[in-house]
């Protein structure tokens, strides 16, 4: 192994690490509302860092592209379907979790 | 490499338990929304099962189809299906016990058991190393106009394969027309990250489905999957309110419906009349001509996705009260 294998390793370990932690949250959390903050953020910075990892790998500019506009589309469609959840949520009358 | 080996066996194993628990899980879940979020599920861990078994045309596919429209018609019907549960109250009657027959049935059981034997003796009985056409097919890769074996395959070799599953497309749609009244252009106004998301979307699908077109020509991709990519910018669209203009509802949708099996129908009758077989193509121009047929096939399969998952005839001019 060279030094970028290691360094592809460490960032696509540490993004396993964000979906395992977005995943538990989505499980454990109290409300619709909790969870879907958990799963999103930690979804995206987790592909981020996943699609990071495999850029280093990546033969050629043009593959770098297409996974950062991989990126980019999880993000806004993954953004904007929790807004959209939340706000259903929000319309059917799901009060918010109150300690 | 040991180790590497291990890793792909626990994963592969995972995989194939997760699907066979995902399988049993929707068909046994009493709650019909629980079993179509699971089936969409199913089809995600299907199209990995497809990319582990070196089928990127299928996994595409399976993902685009499979999962994503199918998902989405499966839960347009599921909302109808509640109105009509409303009116005649099924779900009442099923929570009194009316409707429910559990008892064991036999015949099914049976006829499902010989089918189970069937299949196991065939697969049992299969060669160790399936040969196939794989080796044909390559041999015979430069005449069919494109580099890609799959595309030469189902738009070439095997052309009528890809001709006959267009018209069971549209005798759905079809099937699905004939059994729903129609529906008036009601445009709705949706709220500003939806109408946002479709405006940022759909020009972002459309190029998607071009490229998935082009590249089927010597890389996966090809009419479906860039019909499927076309028919989710369509549901995307009539999800954010949109409708088609009753101008174009008419005439002008169904020739956009019918372009594909009648582009492949009208090459067949050319070729056999210039003195060739049923979708023979001239090897000169067979590049050009599988991307014009793949072009109408990719319209007539977007639209005619998009129009399944509105369900409804679209009302045209003339039927205007």
């Amino acid at each position: 192994m060279n030094p970028s294998d290691y360094l592809s390793a460490a960032l696509m370990i540490a993004g396993a690490v964000f979906f395992l932690a977005g995943t538990l949250g989505l499980l454990r959390f109290p409300d619709v509302y909790s969870r879907l903050h958990a799963l999103t953020k930690a979804d995206n910075v987790g592909l981020g860092l996943v699609v990071m990892g495999l850029a280093v790998q990546a033969e050629s500019w043009a593959v770098v592209g297409k996974l950062l506009l991989i990126w980019l589309l999880v993000l806004l469609a993954g953004a904007s379907v929790a807004h959209l959840i939340a706000r259903g949520a929000l319309e059917r009358g799901i009060k918010l979790w109150r300690r | 490499m040991e180790a590497l080996t291990l890793l792909h066996w626990t994963f592969d194993i995972l995989l194939g338990l997760g699907l066979l628990w995902l399988g049993w899980r929707v068909l046994t879940s009493p709650d019909l929304f629980n079993a179509i979020v699971l089936f969409v599920a199913f089809g995600l861990l299907m199209a990995l099962a497809w990319v582990r078994l070196d089928a990127p045309d299928i996994a595409l596919a399976e993902a685009a189809i499979g999962a994503g429209l199918t998902g989405a018609l499966l839960l347009a019907a599921f909302a109808k299906l509640r109105t009509v549960e409303k009116n005649h109250d099924i779900a009442g009657q099923l929570e009194k016990g009316k409707l429910e027959n559990r008892s064991f049935q036999w015949w099914p059981a049976t006829f499902l058991l010989v089918v189970a034997a069937g299949l196991g003796h065939t697969v049992l009985s299969l060669p160790h190393y399936a040969t196939g056409l794989s080796a044909e097919v390559s041999a015979n890769l430069k005449s069919s106009g494109v580099s890609n074996p799959v595309t030469a395959v189902l738009l070439n070799f095997r052309g009528y394969d890809t001709l006959l599953e267009m018209v069971v497309l549209l005798l759905a749609l079809l099937g699905v027309w004939s059994i729903s009244g129609s529906a008036l252009p009601r445009e709705a106004a949706p709220g500003p990250i939806l109408d946002t998301l479709s405006r940022l979307l759909t020009p972002v699908l459309i190029l998607v489905a071009a490229y998935l077109l082009w590249v089927g020509a010597h890389a996966p991709g090809g009419a479906f999957q860039a019909g499927a990519v076309l028919g989710a910018a369509g549901v995307l669209l009539l999800l954010s309110g949109w409708r088609l203009s009753s101008h174009l509802a008419g005439l002008p949708l169904r020739i956009i419906l019918v372009a594909g099996p009648v582009a492949f129908v009208a090459m067949a009758v050319f070729t056999m009349l210039t003195g060739g077989q049923f979708l023979e193509y001239p090897r000169a121009e067979a590049g050009t001509l599988i991307l014009f047929l793949e072009t109408a096939a990719t319209l007539s399969i977007g639209t005619t996705l998009a129009a399944l998952f509105l369900g409804e005839r679209p009302k045209n001019k003339r039927e205007y009260p």
